[in-house]
């Protein structure tokens, strides 16, 4: 909502010198958000006078069509003779009062202005337009004032070209602020200074001779005035003083009824609308639409009406929606093949807010009335609005009021709120007493009675307030958030992070600490990204959770896998020049649930049952924490130290563990097939649950090479992701401190041929198995194939540690364990010892 | 040297001679002075100092002697073998201090070589900034509650008073769910907020709630330098018995002065949000300028636009409609509640100037940031 400075005095006599930034101070204390303070003609300087071109001559031979003109300025130019200028403009005639700004003068953007020679002439001055004067964006031409200003006369004193203007961002439950009144009354408030209500003036009451109006749907107006003007001059127009009123505030001026319409919703803030008398049939009724009924609005739009919307109509069907944009047939034209409207009828209503807000966002037509309607207008001030409408089409348009009234008033009670006079200390922490809080109630409009408990009526025109601590925000805001006292509360003890939160803080650590860097990734996917992955079409991660209004288009899905995103974060990098790249990510991903419907809307006056809550809850997808690494390049980086490494499957691999171990949780690794990853280099990690079964957790590995090249990858890139919370929920047991042992460890190596394919863990599984309790530890610690193990077979070599918890080891005990534990290996994979 | 003895028969011994003693000293002592290094000195040692050297061989010689010649001797080759003993010890240590200095010089590096082997890694600081706020609050009681983050519209809309018909209800705003008929009546959204995770704190949880909400949200915006359609936020809420304005008030200030340092403080503003009544906006006092910034343009401040305040979010007395929802009875129990977003604090806490830079997820960026923030 913009403010004049100049025409908010009107309303509240505001102290001399009092300056647009002062009155945006007190109102921001007030709780509005006043977000600038606009200077209108700042810098501009006279002579600007009001100029009437005597004769125009063409110039001709330039680019553009050029005019030498001799201007009368009447006596500004100290000598009374004519002024020449030359002018690039078109839209004036000879003896049309123009702005003429004179050598001297300065025009906002610091524009000074001397005679200079220009297209051949010497011209003494500029007549100027618009947007030259900061009166708006309009650059059809120059400036032609209405005839009746003499020339000479002060145009910055006429055209108040110098001016401040407020800029507020009017919250939704302030709708009252969305007109001059509203403002007024609360830099009233503000300065304590009284208010001159612009709605407060005399109206004639209703009778049965006015416009005929009919309201069938109650739910949506409940108040309907109507007045009728006759005898409208349509060649009228709008004065000086109103069109700039209208500028100001960020309307252009149209004709002279609709500027009034405009203005009286400026200044009291009740959307008006006026119709063509003599094209209106019949009575005018308030409905709702006939789906598929159509109207061609005010804007040249036809449209399909829903049954929802609320409408004006009149016998030949709708002519309006209602508080939103009127019809075209019924508009006022100011001429025309009909020559102009010469009888008005003056619509001013009170319309539900929520049907208005519906049709504006249906029908994707926002308008200055639906603004105000959707927060909520003064129903009381409907009567007021028409009347001062009927005065300046009276005044200014040499109209006739009819005397016929009509208003239609449903029953109305005003709104009580019953609240404790310390409600505000209460909700502050502080003490107003009861004093301050009924004063402060008073100010915003409302009757207050009652000592202890308050019964307070609030006024009309603020529907948001209809609970105490409605109230008590208003006190406190009069009051001044600023003079809040700074307390704290003391909360009980609480229990610390939970240990999710603790699990998914070490992970980020453990990663960062294993030399990769946290990318939170965008969820978002789509089906080709799954292709490029190389998934199967039933591949169970490619049912999606789809938007039905993505940001995207191409990306509508909620991701399934970590993946898509965290690569394509890894080739952006690459891209961007990085070569040794890993990165991790802990997040959530969606999948949708078997048979989920849409929950049903929940009740919100009282707590839902047990039932609901579980019900609203299954309807949601199912969204575990996941973990995922990727990484390229150089693992270890080649230095002065030597040779460095790739970064392999292995690294992949082991990120998994690095997650798990966090858990406490040790995973158990098998080969697998599995998109994205090369089919000979992936790894399927499960982990053992409480109750003895194999749980899976997820897959590391190098992605296939399909993969690595379609996505447009570095070579060999490497991947990992794991399910967090099956993690969790497998780990996480109570550590029990091992008994150590300080008896004499026995060494034993042993070297196990197998076959190629034969995976090591299987290997490994055995040996302990085999060598029983004594087994402190077992390492791999050499690989070895050639000739002579034989082509196919590997050659594995284990490194086992003994010891007994309570005497030496004889050697005896030690091979016996060992060869136990060969035994198992080979029963178990069909290893035998290398000679 | 004298060769050895072999034949052994003290009868045949004549008594030793005080000059052969003191040759075999003297021979011994230039022996030693002589020796370059250690391996030198260890054959002197065996040669002069050894079991066969003459030394020892006249040593066990003396036994053989008459009483009477057998104390001189005893004594006079006592003294020279000791002399021995002490120049073999002074020589080593002499030998090994050279050794020592020589070798270590050998044995020197460069120590500022660098060592960038393995590549560092680091978390993203909009979990560590996350995580840093909510230890602030944990360490004053409070939980941290978490949430799902495709949420029922319920939760996220109706519960906190945000009425069908808010605009931030629509498709302009809010990521919704498709419905199977591809429509957004799901009933699901993305979670615009994590409020949702107040209200199932409410829900599920015993009176009084203390709990902190951080998590990532979305809104239906574009991504550029100061936008992005998914963010990280904290929320708070409070809900107890007699919570007034200025308890929110008091640990607003609490938490600035936690993550700024002494001499913050937070300023509130009246607004409007449904599900808190009274509303604020929050500002935090500019950390940089401490507001000196404020009509002295001489020292303007970037981070506060010498504007003195940074605007943080939004706060308020919980909505007692919201507590109604949730069960609670608001004439006994009275809350508070606030929000604000990360990506916004890390930018003005740490002078980023692109959004961009928080969510491409560039290494360069999230590196210097490390493991805590
Ligand atoms: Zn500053």
């Amino acid at each position: 909502m913009r403010v004049p400075l100049s025409w908010l005095r009107e309303y509240v006599e505001l102290p001399a010198g009092t300056t647009g930034r002062d009155v945006q101070a007190k109102l921001i204390s007030a709780g509005l958000e006043v977000e600038t303070v606009e200077q209108l003609g700042a810098g501009l300087q006279g002579p600007l006078v009001v100029g009437e071109v005597l004769t125009i001559e063409e110039l001709e031979g330039f680019k553009k069509p050029i005019r030498f003109c001799t201007v009368d300025v009447g006596k500004a130019n100290g000598t009374g003779e004519p002024q020449e200028i030359v002018c690039g403009a078109r839209n004036f005639a000879v003896g049309d009062k123009v702005v003429v700004i004179l050598p001297g003068g300065v025009l906002p953007g610091d524009f000074r202005i001397s005679a200079r020679k220009t297209y051949g002439r010497v011209s003494h001055g500029m007549i100027c337009s618009a947007r030259e004067l900061g009166m708006g964006e309009d650059h059809d031409g120059i400036v032609v004032l209405p005839p009746e200003h003499e020339a000479g006369t002060d145009a910055i004193a006429l055209l108040e070209l110098v001016d401040e203007v407020l800029d507020i961002a009017v919250t939704p439950d302030r709708g009252y602020c969305l007109s001059l009144r509203g403002v007024a009354r609360e830099t009233a408030i503000a300065y304590g200074l009284p208010l001159s209500d612009p709605a407060l003036i005399d109206v004639p009451g209703p009778n049965p001779d006015g416009h005929p109006v009919r309201i069938d749907d109650p739910t949506g107006c409940d108040r309907f005035t109507a007045r009728t003007v006759t005898g409208v001059n349509h060649e009228a127009r709008s004065p000086i003083w109103l069109q700039r009123r209208l500028q100001k505030v960020g309307m252009r001026p149209i004709s002279l009824a609709v500027d009034i319409t405009n203005y009286v919703m400026f200044e009291v803030g009740q959307p008006l609308h006026a119709y063509d008398r003599s094209r209106l049939n019949g009575p005018i009724t308030v409905r709702r639409a006939q789906p598929g009924e159509k109207l061609t609005t005010l804007d040249g739009a036809e449209r399909v009406l829903d049954g929802e919307d609320l409408v004006i109509a009149d016998d030949s069907g709708p002519i309006g929606l209602a508080g939103v944009m009127g019809g075209a047939h019924t508009e006022i034209a100011d001429s025309g093949p009909d020559s102009g409207t010469s009888e008005i009828v003056i619509e001013a209503a009170h319309f539900a807010p929520v049907p208005i807000a519906r049709t504006a966002r249906r029908h994707k037509l926002a308008s200055e009335a639906s603004r105000r309607f959707e927060r909520g207008t003064d129903p009381q001030a409907t009567s007021a609005a028409a009347q001062r409408a009927v005065d300046l089409l009276v005044l200014l348009a040499g109209g006739t009021a009819e005397p016929g009234v009509t208003e239609v008033v449903l029953p109305y009670a005003p709104r009580t709120v019953a609240m404790a006079a310390d409600h505000p200390d209460r909700v502050a922490g502080t003490t107003y007493g009861r004093e301050t809080v009924v004063r402060r109630l008073q100010e915003i409009g409302c009757d207050v009675y009652g000592s202890d408990e308050l019964i307070v009526t609030v006024p009309s025109w603020r529907p948001d307030l209809g609970a105490p601590n409605d109230l008590a925000e208003e006190v406190i805001r009069l009051q001044g958030y600023e003079n809040l006292p700074s307390t704290l509360p003391r909360p009980r003890p609480g229990r610390g992070l939970t240990a999710t939160q603790r699990l998914r803080r070490r992970v980020g650590r453990a990663l960062a600490g294993a030399g990769y860097v946290e990318a939170p990734c965008y969820p978002f996917v789509s089906a080709a990204d799954f292709d490029r992955l190389g998934l199967g079409a039933d591949d169970p991660r490619r049912r999606l959770v789809l938007l039905a209004n993505p940001l995207d288009d191409t990306e509508p899905g909620l991701r399934t896998t970590l993946l898509p995103g965290l690569l394509a974060t890894l080739r952006r990098n690459h891209g961007r020049g990085a070569q040794d790249v890993a990165l991790f990510e802990t997040g959530l991903v969606f999948h949708p649930t078997d048979g989920a419907t849409a929950p049903e809307r929940l009740p919100v006056d009282r707590r839902p049952t047990d039932e609901e809550i579980e019900a609203l809850k299954a309807a949601l997808p199912e969204q575990p924490q996941h973990a995922a690494a990727v990484l390229s390049g150089a693992r270890e980086r080649d230095g002065w130290w030597g040779k460095g490494r790739p970064a392999t499957w292995a690294d992949a691999v082991e990120a998994g563990r690095t997650v798990a171990r966090e858990a406490g949780v040790e995973l158990i690794v098998r080969p697998a097939q599995y998109a994205p990853f090369h089919p000979g280099r992936c790894a399927a990690y499960t982990a053992t649950a409480a109750d003895g079964t194999q749980v899976p957790v997820g897959y590391a590995g190098e992605l296939h090479p399909r993969v690595v090249a379609a996505l447009g990858l570095p070579e060999r890139t490497c991947a990992m992701e794991v399910d967090l919370d099956v993690i969790e929920r497998v780990g996480g047991g109570r550590v029990t401190g091992p008994h150590v042992s300080t008896f004499p460890v026995a060494t034993q190596d042993v070297a196990l041929v197998v076959d190629a394919a034969v995976p090591a863990a299987d290997v490994e599984a055995a040996l302990r198995d085999g060598a029983g309790e004594l087994l402190e530890s077992l390492r791999l610690f050499d690989i070895f194939t050639g000739e002579q193990i034989g082509e196919g077979r590997k050659s594995l070599a284990y490194a086992l540690r003994f010891r007994a918890p309570d005497r030496t080891l004889t050697a005896e005990d030690a091979s016996a364990a060992r060869e136990a534990a060969v035994a198992a290996a080979a029963a178990r994979t069909g290893a035998v010892l290398r000679s | 040297m004298s060769a050895p003895n072999k034949s052994y028969d003290p009868v045949e011994v004549e008594a030793l001679q005080p000059e052969q003693v003191e040759r075999m000293r003297d021979e011994a002592l230039a022996a030693i002075a002589a020796a370059a290094d250690l391996d030198a000195l260890t054959h002197v040692k065996t040669a002069h100092a050894g079991g066969t050297s003459p030394l020892a061989l006249a040593n066990r010689e003396i036994g053989a002697l008459p009483p009477q010649a057998k104390a001189e001797a005893g004594k006079r080759v006592g003294q020279a073998r000791g002399a021995v003993n002490q120049a073999l010890a002074a020589r080593q240590a002499e030998l090994e201090a050279e050794r020592d200095a020589r070798v270590l010089v050998e044995e020197a590096v460069d120590v500022t070589l660098p060592y960038d082997r393995v590549p560092a890694g680091a978390r993203h600081p909009l979990t560590t900034l996350s995580n840093r706020i909510e230890d602030i609050f944990v360490a004053m009681g409070y939980e941290v509650a978490e949430g799902p983050e495709v949420e029922a519209e319920w939760f996220n809309f109706d519960a906190l008073n945000i009425s069908v018909d808010n605009p931030v209800r629509s498709e302009q705003d809010t990521l919704f769910v498709a419905a199977a008929d591809g429509s957004q009546d799901s009933g699901l959204v993305l979670r615009t907020h994590t409020s949702g995770v107040q209200i199932r704190s409410l829900l599920e949880r015993e009176l009084p709630v203390y709990v902190i909400a951080p998590g990532r949200v979305y809104r239906s915006d574009e991504l550029d330098a100061t936008h992005t359609p998914v963010f990280n936020q904290v929320e708070l809420l409070a809900v107890d018995e007699g919570l007034t304005m200025a308890d929110l008030k008091g640990t607003l200030d609490h938490m600035v002065v936690s993550l700024f340092g002494e001499g913050m403080t937070t300023r509130l503003r009246p607004n409007h949000f449904p599900f808190t009544e009274p509303s604020a906006e929050m500002d935090m006092l500019c950390y940089v300028c401490r507001g000196e910034s404020v009509g002295n343009p001489d020292r303007p401040c970037r981070t506060c636009s010498s504007e003195g305040w940074i605007e943080l979010g939004g706060c308020g007395m919980v909505n007692p409609k919201v507590l109604v929802a949730c069960g609670v009875d608001p004439q006994k129990y009275s809350g508070f509640a606030f929000g604000f977003g990360i990506e916004r604090m890390l930018m003005f806490r740490h002078n980023v100037e692109d959004m961009r830079d928080i969510v491409e997820g560039d290494v360069r960026f999230t590196l210097p940031f490390g493991m805590e923030i």
